[in-house]
């Protein structure tokens, strides 16, 4: 099966810090690929590199077989890629019905001028995105009373508006309690199960990668240090010095 | 969708507003006239900063709106009100459409330095250009409406007085319908979080040079009416001081309701009328301390006034919803 990404000799440097070094990957469809290494590692850096935000230095991102290694966010969006983040970008003065609007308006090719935001189609919508993450209720709350975990979801059910090909997210539990965690990404799984979008997502807790992850890719100093499933890169004798610090 | 803001209110509104020009005096008429246009052209300042950005040099569009009708006015005799109006509109438009595109990338002070810099770039040109009348710029004849010309001078006052409040009404409404639309909202999105707005697939430069432009369309046929009032034109049109004027209407009124721009403006040009006539040296202050308590006391300018009621009610509604996910962080 061709994958979803492929990832050939991925290149980028800030001055003297090599934050991609030559990286290869393979992204087939449906997985679940769980990216971790340590702060600094280079795994944002790949996500904003496939996601269009930063450019390469060189080397090839293709998605679907498509170059997008010089697309600007928008136009990898557009292709099927899209992502949250890891403090979430939401409109904060927004409400969450608002937000989801604002993302479902960019799906057509042009935005009515005319057509009120929240005619009824739009807002069935959105609030039908916001039930599949349990918070349906909270559609006509502004996002600046909004609680973080409940932002970060928001967040990623913009990210699932366009029915990505490819769903990035960036550390999806972090800022939520250790109680929620699970709750949380059960929720994101499922959301996201229900578009059958391929999901990458970086993650520091080891717990959430080896229970959600059908694949770990460990980085360290913007190099693959171990790829594979998640009880052998966890084991890896080199992810636990430089990564996972003998965690688990 | 509120009773109030359905277009047949707003536009019975509308002609109510510009049927009572006919009981009211006639140094009110051409108050009322100068504020209907200082609206229009806040109105358009107010629907681009729901994008985040402020131009400082409306001056600009506002000047080649004016210029353009004059020049097109005297050349062809074209004195019709109407027809300047959207010779105005499309004078500022057509600069608009050029000078949006190249500007939407830039924000916050930056565009505003260089919506500032072309006002006065502007300036300096017609300050220069003797074609033009240099810096005393030249006058224009009467305008006409519909093939009827005004002798009467209360007569002549009224009919710009209609004009100007039925394309200010207009203009309104439709920027109500805009702000209400899923293209207003998206502006308010890139207000907030632009690259979030490139994320989902939308282009926050096109939402942007969209609304530049809807706001230079509004300068310039603002522009238009100036100069039927005036009967003259000359580049203080383009002047950093007549841009600056602009934006005080829109901070008074916040982006938050149409109708506010009109409440501002006419207040401002009440404000300004009755302490230049009682107060003819320091008028200035007390416009300064007019803009100071509106800032102090409501700094989401004077639709705070009704539109912060309105998401009061809507989020007490729904109060109960938080309690249990935990206040915001």
């Amino acid at each position: 099966m061709n994958p979803v990404l492929s990832v050939r000799r991925l290149e980028k440097r800030f001055g003297a810090v090599v934050a991609a070094d030559a990286l290869t990957l393979d992204v087939p469809a449906g997985q679940k690929i769980s990216l971790i290494g340590a702060n600094g590692a280079g795994k944002t850096t790949f996500v904003n590199m496939v996601t269009g935000y930063l450019k390469p230095d060189s080397g090839t991102i293709l998605l679907d077989g498509i170059d997008i290694g010089k697309r600007s966010p928008r136009s990898a969006a557009q292709l099927g890629i899209s992502r949250s983040f890891q403090i979430p970008q939401l409109f904060v003065e927004l409400t969450a019905a608002e937000n989801l609007t604002v993302a479902i308006s960019g799906i057509g090719t042009r935005m009515s001028l005319r057509a009120p935001a929240e005619a009824q189609g739009r807002r069935d919508k959105a609030v039908e995105l916001l039930e599949r993450f349990g918070l349906a209720d909270l559609a006509d709350r502004p996002i600046s009373e909004l609680a973080g975990g409940v932002r970060k979801l928001i967040d990623i059910a913009m990210a699932l508006v366009r029915r990505p090909r490819l769903l990035l997210l960036d550390e999806p539990t972090s800022g939520v309690s250790a109680e929620e965690k699970f709750s949380t990404m059960d929720r994101v799984i499922r959301a996201v199960a229900q578009d059958a979008a391929t999901i990458v997502f970086v993650e520091h807790d080891m717990e959430i990668v080896s229970r959600y992850a059908d694949r770990v890719v460990a980085f360290y100093q913007g190099r693959i240090l171990a790829d594979g499933v998640p009880a052998e890169v966890l084991n890896n004798q080199e992810v636990r010095r430089y990564v996972t610090g003998g965690a688990r | 969708m509120k009773m109030s803001q359905h277009p047949l209110v707003m536009i019975g509104l509308v002609a109510a507003v510009t049927l009572a020009g006919r009981a009211l005096p006639t140094w009110t008429l051409s108050l009322a006239t100068i504020a209907a246009s200082n609206a229009l052209i806040a109105l358009g300042i107010v629907v681009l900063a729901r994008t985040g950005n402020v131009s400082f040099g409306q001056g600009l569009f506002f000047a080649a709106g004016g210029y353009g009708v004059a020049l097109i006015a005297n050349a062809w005799g074209l004195t019709d009100a109407v027809a300047q109006v959207i010779v105005g509109a499309a004078c500022g438009g057509l600069l608009g459409l050029v000078i949006g595109p190249l500007i939407a990338r830039y924000s916050g002070i930056f565009f505003g330095m260089l919506t500032l810099a072309l006002s006065m770039v502007f300036y300096g040109a017609l300050v220069k250009s003797t074609a033009l009348g240099g810096s005393d710029g030249f006058n224009v004849g009467r305008p006409s409406l519909f093939g009827m010309s005004f002798t009467d001078p209360r007569e002549a006052d009224f009919m710009l007085y209609a004009v100007s409040v039925i394309v200010t009404g207009f203009a309104g409404i439709a920027a109500t319908i805009l702000f209400r639309s899923e293209f207003g909202l998206a502006s308010l999105a890139v207000r907030e979080n632009n690259l979030r707005v490139e994320y989902l697939g939308l282009s926050a430069n096109r939402i942007i040079s969209i609304n530049f432009l809807i706001a230079a369309i509004f300068a310039g046929a603002s522009g238009a009416f100036a100069l039927m009032a005036q009967r003259h034109i000359d580049p203080q049109f383009a002047y950093w001081t007549t841009s600056g004027e602009f934006v005080f209407v829109a901070v008074l009124a916040g982006n938050q309701s149409v109708a506010a721009v009109f409440v501002a403006s006419m207040a401002l040009e009440l404000v300004r009328s009755f302490s230049n006539l009682y107060l003819p040296n320091t008028w200035q202050l007390v416009l300064g301390v007019f803009l100071l308590g509106v800032i102090l006391f409501l700094p989401h300018g004077i639709g705070s006034l009704w539109i912060r009621d309105r998401r009061k009610r809507r989020i007490s509604a729904t109060a109960p919803l938080t309690a249990e996910r935990g206040a915001a962080p």
